[in-house]
């Protein structure tokens, strides 16, 4: 009855709000991206081998505030297609949009000419007209399906896949949800393209490091100060658009508009989490309901049970929780906490939980910069500082920084005493920086700590010349095209892939790194690669241009080329300041991480700033590919190269 | 408590880790992923050794049948005769690493690399066998979706590729000064703006500077039309034309510049100047953003102008012949629209000053400014 009336009103709501407008507004939402949802049994969605979407232009409301975009069959995200492994699949998709359109089914094995990248697979789907794909659907788990053209994906395109395994999942559970995480602008992706072209991270970012902030001994010490600027780097440049365009939604949903998943106590849920995003990391929390890891880029990993993990764009992760009988909020903040994204889990609608506060903004430190594997003050190795907490959280971040709104909802939801311990260091630090003294709460121990840590990784670094380092020494990556888009070779590159993630360094709660994964059975392929090879992450922040090896996609770059069937060993290297998500379409690939022949399985992988990142590649599907990073304003910039996967004819193998 | 406290969980969990890699040996054939052409191998049908977990909820529920039969196979399975599986290890010998998922308590973490522990006594295998030396393969130059889509239809996809992912063109118009300048005597009005448009490498560039006092007539006007070209990852060089429309009698030089953000990230440009008359002239200009706040943000700016010779004409005077130092304090309303007040003072030295004197001009001082910085 509850759920009725909401529904209707939310109707009513929108219609007043467009009036006679004309533009047709997102129907009622997908039942599975409802206001609230009880899940998704018995299957609201789209499924079948027959499906029909069509992409067109759509009015959405997040958190009141009605804005256009590009939906599918009428909705933003658009909807849920179920599939079951093992069945033939035929996706008719309309393009109603003036411009070309396409549709990528992310992490799903299929021909290369089904995969969906205009001018790699497919000339992509014209004005008016209607692309028929077709393929067998030979894999389960959680996948996404997007645009692959223009900005499309920023603007609303972009929708769940889940695919029922044809035997007994060995995952058990009582009740599904599907999360789509994603951040919404009332600007259009090419607008927030140029603004990045025009004005580089400075644009967005509100949470930059100021004299204001020095003067109040926040952040970095002058030295350090000095020291950044001399090599024209920003360690404030976290994200490059932030919560000052972006409202972060969760299955469409607003902070504020609080989706709600339904379940009942004792239930073991199930939660599929896709970012979706365009450009935006996650960190995803629920707190006091700790999450079993149970699947990464669908494919099955052993369990792995953590309070917080860091979600790249475009991946997926599917956690098993067990609720009690009281609400929960979840949480995907922005990596640089200018803002979150927030829904509710509860046993009925209408419940909500506290929202924690936002935690300060991280700062970049010398790991970041590739600086790792520097011996720096004798015993402190890469473990400690990953234990250290973040410069920012020891002495608070900015006073003039700026974020969202939803930085408000921990007022307004309640939010009483630190329970959630990642955010207890901080909160803190906050609290004495803005000298609110309320000396009898819980948290001042963890005050106490986290000022007992006077010396940040940084400070011990202080001494260092950073200066005199040669941050753009391109003997250390000869493979690189010396030019503009380079702003910084990383000196020495480290595996990061056993430390948290930027930003979730030294919480006193479980973090999950990437060696965590374990993948669940053995891998398919266990032959050593025959070969191994490099490819750089390059950037210039400064003219927001991201590119390989120093060539962007457009310079033009020569495909990368690999004989059907052969296994290779590829380094990524992140000689940039940011995490990039990479992305190879039609493959799963096995990360080097020590785990043997239970490599996770990934089809994207986060690189950590400053860091290598090893995976093994069977080249199992022929065709060319589309390979990228997936934040997709790195992805425009020129960050992309094919991929192409040949039979071997006539040469030696 | 219920059944839903942690230590269950835990049970739950524990259950999971232990019953996996059973799971793993017969189930293998259901699991996403995992047509790959190695697993066509026939297994040894190994029943699993773990125990059913005898918590109320069984978490890895017994697989009917392990399929091991061969898979629907696609154009994806062309290796298949090339893979050899190596020896599978043994559920038993997998425990430990799986153990290290219990470790529930905060401050468990193990060092990086634990997952190897356990493991010295397995021999290697996939992803831990050290690569060969295999040399890569030719790069094709035709393109695979030709043959399915017909290469002209290719053709202007690849195109939009190429124009959507590194090559747009782009544009902006950026007016760093547009202000009205008090001070004794005659109150006046100062501009600098430029606007580009092109690639990330290449870009036409307009600039224009100039002032003058209410009430008389524009002292300085100048334009410049520049080709600028990216040179590093900072800076860019630049050369074309200057014009100016005053002082009367007008010049046109030819120009060559260097324009870039250079260490502290201090914005400079210098240009050298050689007009259709012979002289040579050169100019550095620099400035620095030093935000207080978010939006609160000073800057102190500087431009000097130098003369290989004096020139009456055009009232220029040989050496520095005139400097401005000025000091604006503006505010983000947007990046793209800020206000700003501030204060400059301008000097003209040597035969500048005599040439501004004789014409009965202000061969300078200081003044209070306030003005619109903005730009789109």
């Amino acid at each position: 009855m509850f759920d009725k009336f909401a529904i209707e009103r939310r109707q009513f709501l929108r219609a007043a709000a467009l009036g006679g407008a004309g533009a047709s507004l997102a129907g009622v939402m997908p039942a599975w991206a409802q206001a609230v949802s009880s899940g998704l049994v018995p299957l609201p969605t789209v499924s079948g081998t027959e499906i029909a979407l069509s992409i067109g232009r759509v009015a959405v409301r997040v958190d009141g505030k009605v804005s256009r975009e590009i939906g599918i069959n009428g909705t933003v995200p658009g909807p849920l297609i179920r599939l079951k492994e093992g069945q033939h699949v035929r996706l008719k998709v309309t393009n109603t949009l003036d411009e070309d359109s396409s549709i990528h089914w992310h992490g799903l094995l299929v021909p290369f000419t089904m995969d969906g990248v205009p001018g790699v697979s497919f000339p992509g789907i014209k004005p008016h007209s209607t692309f028929d794909y077709q393929f067998d659907v030979s894999q389960s788990g959680t996948y996404w399906y997007h645009s692959h053209s223009g900005y499309q994906e920023e603007d609303g395109l972009y929708g769940p896949i889940v695919i029922d395994p044809a035997g007994v999942d060995p995952v058990a559970y009582d009740r599904e949800h599907v999360l789509v995480l994603s951040d919404h602008s009332p600007m259009s992706g090419a607008m927030i393209f140029k603004k990045l072209k025009q004005m580089g991270g400075g644009y967005f970012n509100m949470q930059r490091l100021t004299l204001s902030g020095q003067l109040a001994g926040r952040d970095m010490t002058p030295a350090e100060r000095h020291q950044w600027a001399q090599m024209r780097m920003d360690p404030a440049d976290i994200a490059d658009v932030t919560g000052s365009t972006y409202n972060y939604t969760v299955n469409g949903h607003g902070p504020f508009d609080n989706w709600t998943g339904l379940f009942s106590a004792g239930e073991r849920v199930r939660l599929r989490i896709i970012n979706a995003a365009a450009q935006t990391t996650f960190n995803v929390r629920i707190p006091d309901l700790p999450m079993t890891i149970v699947q990464a880029d669908g494919q099955n990993v052993r369990p792995v049970t953590i309070d917080e993990f860091q979600i790249g764009v475009a991946e997926t992760y599917d956690v098993i929780v067990t609720p009690q009988d009281r609400a929960y909020s979840f949480i995907s903040e922005s990596i640089d906490r200018s803002g979150l994204g927030r829904a509710t889990i509860a046993p009925r609608a209408g419940m909500i939980a506290p929202v924690p506060p936002l935690r300060p903004r991280p700062l970049l430190t010398m790991a970041d910069m590739g600086m790792a594997g520097m011996d720096h003050g004798g015993s402190m190795a890469g473990m400690d500082m990953s234990k250290a907490p973040n410069p920012a959280t020891a002495r608070g971040v900015d006073p003039s920084a700026e974020q969202n709104a939803s930085r408000n909802l921990w007022k307004l939801t309640g939010w009483k005493e630190p329970t959630d311990h990642g955010s207890m260091a901080a909160t803190a630090a906050t609290m004495v920086m803005s000298g609110q003294q309320s000396g009898s709460m819980a948290g001042m121990d963890m005050g106490q700590s986290a000022s007992a840590r006077p010396s940040s990784p940084s400070d011990s670094m202080a001494g260092m010349d950073m200066g005199s380092m040669n941050m753009r020494d391109l003997s250390k990556a000869p493979q690189v095209k010396d030019g503009p888009g380079v702003q910084t070779i990383s000196p020495m590159p480290t595996d990061r892939s056993g430390e948290p993630p930027v930003g979730l360094e030294g919480l006193d709660h479980r973090v999950l790194v990437y060696r965590d994964l374990v993948a669940l059975t053995r891998n398919p392929d266990v032959r050593a690669p025959s070969r191994s090879m490099d490819i750089h992450l390059t950037g210039n922040m400064e003219r927001y241009m991201w590119s390989f090896d120093g060539v962007k996609m457009s310079d033009p770059a020569a495909p990368i080329p690999f004989r059907l069937g052969e296994r290779v060993r590829v380094t990524l290297i992140n000689d940039t300041m940011m995490p990039h998500p990479i992305h190879l379409h039609g493959h799963f690939f096995e990360l080097v991480i020590g785990h043997g022949a239970n490599a996770p399985r990934k089809h994207t992988v986060n690189v950590p700033p400053g860091s290598k990142m090893t995976f093994d590649l069977t080249a199992s599907a022929a065709g060319d590919w589309a390979f990228h990073c997936h934040n997709l304003y790195h992805m425009t910039a020129g960050m992309m190269r094919v991929v192409t996967v040949r039979p071997i004819t006539g040469e030696a193998a | 408590m219920t059944r839903l406290d942690l230590g269950l969980l835990l049970a739950a969990t524990a259950a999971v880790a232990i019953a996996a890699p059973a799971a793993a040996q017969m189930n293998h054939m259901n699991m996403p992923g995992m047509n790959m052409p190695g697993m066509k191998m026939p297994m040894p049908a190994k029943k699993p050794t773990a125990k059913k977990p005898t918590t109320k909820k069984p978490v890895a529920k017994k697989p009917a049948a392990a399929k091991a039969g061969a898979k629907k196979a696609g154009a994806r399975t062309a290796i298949a005769k090339k893979v050899t599986p190596t020896k599978r290890p043994g559920p038993a010998k997998a425990d430990p690493m799986a153990g290290h998922d219990m470790s529930a308590m905060p401050g468990m973490e193990m060092p990086a690399g634990h997952d190897m522990a356990g493991m010295t006594n397995m021999p290697a295998a996939g992803t831990d066998l050290p690569p060969g030396n295999a040399p890569p393969p030719p790069v094709p130059t035709d393109h695979a979706a030709d043959t399915a889509y017909g290469a002209q239809n290719m053709a202007m996809g690849r195109h939009h590729l190429k124009e959507g992912h590194g090559g747009q063109k782009l544009s902006q118009v950026m007016v760093n000064l547009a202000e009205t300048q008090f001070r004794n005597g005659h109150d006046g009005f100062e501009w600098n703006g430029e606007g580009w448009y092109g690639g990330d490498i290449n870009r036409l560039w307009v600039k224009s500077e100039g002032d003058g006092n209410f009430g008389r007539s524009i002292k300085r006007a100048e334009v410049q039309a520049l080709y600028s070209h990216a040179i590093g990852p900072y800076f860019n060089l630049q050369g074309g034309l200057r014009y100016d429309f005053k002082p009367n009698p007008s010049r046109v030089y030819a120009t060559i510049g260097l324009e870039g953000l250079a260490p502290g990230f201090f914005e400079l440009d210098s240009q050298l100047f050689l007009s259709n008359k012979g002289e040579l002239l050169a100019r550095a200009e620099a400035y620095y953003d030093q935000r207080i706040t978010q939006r609160l943000i000073l800057q102190p700016r500087a431009e000097l102008n130098f003369a290989a010779q004096s020139t009456r004409e055009t009232g220029t005077g040989a050496g520095l012949s005139d400097a401005e130092i000025g000091l604006r304090l503006r505010y983000d309303i947007r990046r793209e629209f800020a206000p700003y007040v501030g204060v400059q003072y301008r000097r003209a030295f040597g035969d500048t000053r005599k040439y501004l004197r004789e014409a009965g001009e202000d061969p300078g001082g200081f003044s209070l400014l306030t003005g619109i910085h903005f730009w789109f």
